[in-house]
């Protein structure tokens, strides 16, 4: 059995903010249908959907600090991430490709996961 | 009747119909292992609208105890999917706190429902459960039955429908690929037992010795029901399955005169034939011409054949005895059996006349099994009393009676003694 790796895809530039609900629940819709059909195809592992409120905690000089941001740009904002599984990098993002992301003006950042291996 | 007590009739009868198909769907998340979660959530659901459904039925009561089932489904999935595996290839999905409740909500589309329902009906037609025990959890699980009512149904204690049911639940909790039961190469050895599991359940409404006959109805009605769903399904869409139904149509036509309105048992030569259910009996027209493409002739076919016979001739006299003589014979050859040899020679006495049926009879007798049969004597009784034979007939009759296994049995006997 060939060895599957993971692969972590940031979902980017896309606001929902400002869209009825028949076409947030169409784009809802869309996204669901595609992680069920990589599910089905047994490439899911884990996915959720993020808030666009975050805070930052960072560090000034030694004490730990919680400021509200980044307020990114809607090129940036991170919508939610995907967990999948594929044998390497180029079957990934050949599987991102059919996120419905695209329709929406947004992109998919793929990574590798580390795998530490004892 | 109280507005409540109202209420609770409709809720009942719905009950029956729809916790299967709840179940079915909620098995298909949860996993076949948490099949009595997955009966928990229906019976949280079902009792939830018993109280709700007080103040008004809803417009649409499948869809509000769909609705129900499936919150209840995804609270459940919330408070235990630390502790529990679910359906393997959702367990994932499952955890997605945004795919979660889409996950569910597929499950319940009606054709995600069939598709349950034809898996556990699969899971539960395993070879090594005894037949009875096959049943028992399908009437549990697909058709809604309590135990108690199954318990009711086969006249036999509580404790032993909950032994049958303990032992066929730790069988499936072994099945890990709930999906998998309706597809491989499993399937035609899965789907056999499927048929005589129903054939079962079939005749056990319609012959079996409960006196409630809404009871036995009941059963052959939900019989029936599994059959058509299986007959609707690819993996049971097989000449052997439109048999069957053809089968339960032909004798489900005359459920309703075999009985009369003092609850006695009526002969098929006195049953009042105007009353013969005839959409039934289009409906098995149509379903054995679709068990006849291809060339496979099964016992089912063969039977629901001398049952067509029977229910489409226009009054006893009229039926085509020879013909069913003949369909006793492809059937002793297909699935032999002593019963199947005295309904033989009954057909041989009405199709060449008494003394040839008497003959069958009693070569019968003293070949088979059969001498304890009550309804050996009685058929004896009958073509005795045809030859003018009247004292050797009562003898005959009275032996019959004396073998009856039940009231209604002594009754019916007792009514041919006197020659009514």
């Amino acid at each position: 059995m060939m060895t599957m790796k993971k692969f972590l895809y940031l979902f980017l530039g896309v606001d929902d903010s400002g869209l009825s609900p028949a076409e947030l629940q169409q784009r809802m819709q869309r996204r669901i249908a595609w992680i069920q059909e990589l599910s089905k195809a047994g490439h899911f592992h884990a996915s959720e959907r993020l808030e666009k409120s975050a805070t930052t905690v960072s560090v000034k000089g030694n004490a730990k600090t919680v400021t509200d941001g980044p307020f990114a740009e809607a090129k940036d904002v991170v919508g939610g991430f995907l967990i999948v599984t594929a044998k390497d990098l180029e079957q990934a993002a050949e599987l991102a490709k059919g996120c419905p992301i695209f329709e929406a003006g947004g992109r998919v950042e793929v990574r590798a996961i580390v795998e530490t291996h004892a | 009747m109280s507005e409540g007590g109202r209420e609770t009739g409709v809720a009942e009868h719905l009950f029956r119909h729809e916790a299967g198909r709840i179940t079915a769907a909620l098995v298909r998340v949860l996993g076949l292992h948490n099949l009595d979660l997955a009966e928990e959530v229906t019976q949280d659901t079902l009792l939830r609208a018993l109280e709700v459904w007080q103040l008004g039925v809803p417009d649409d009561p499948a869809g509000w105890l769909i609705r129900v089932a499936r919150n209840r489904a995804i609270d459940v999935i919330r408070r235990e999917r630390a502790f529990r595996r679910f359906a393997p290839d959702l367990t994932r999905l499952l955890e997605s706190e945004w795919m979660l409740a889409p996950t569910v909500d597929d499950a319940f589309f009606a054709h995600e429902i069939r598709d349950a329902q034809l898996c556990v009906m699969f899971c539960c037609a395993h070879p090594s459960l005894p037949p009875p025990a096959q049943v028992a959890v399908m009437l549990k699980t697909l058709c809604g039955f309590s135990v108690g009512e199954i318990a009711h149904a086969f006249l036999v204690p509580e404790t032993t429908i909950e032994k049958r049911l303990s032992r066929a639940y730790a069988e499936l909790r072994t099945h890990r690929n709930f999906l998998d039961a309706v597809t491989g190469p499993h399937v035609p050895e899965r789907l056999a037992s499927v048929h005589a599991s129903l054939y079962l359940l079939f005749n056990e409404g319609y012959h079996g010795s409960h006196p409630e006959h809404a009871v036995r109805e009941e059963l052959c009605g939900e019989a029936m029901r599994l059959c058509a769903l299986l007959a609707e399904h690819p993996a049971g869409d097989v000449p052997r399955t439109h048999a069957l139904f053809a089968l339960f149509c032909f004798h489900a036509v005359r459920l309703g005169t075999r009985t009369d309105a003092s609850g006695a048992l009526q002969l098929l030569a006195e049953q009042d034939r105007s009353r013969w259910d005839r959409a039934l009996i289009a409906r098995g027209e149509a379903s054995l011409s679709r068990a006849s493409t291809g060339n496979e002739l099964s016992a089912y076919h063969v039977e629901a054949a001398i049952a067509a016979c029977h229910a489409t001739a226009a009054s006893f006299a009229d039926t085509d005895w020879r013909s069913i003589v003949n369909l006793y014979d492809v059937l002793l050859r297909i699935r032999p059996s002593a019963v199947v040899a005295l309904n033989r020679a009954i057909a041989v006495g009405y199709a060449d006349g008494p003394a040839f049926g008497l003959d069958a009879i009693d070569a019968l007798a003293r070949e088979t099994s059969l001498a304890a049969y009550p309804f050996l004597d009685a058929a004896r009784g009958d073509f005795l009393r045809a030859l003018g034979r009247t004292a050797e007939a009562h003898a005959s009759f009275e032996r019959a009676i004396a073998r009856a296994r039940n009231d209604a049995e002594r009754e019916l006997l007792a009514r041919k003694l006197r020659g009514g």
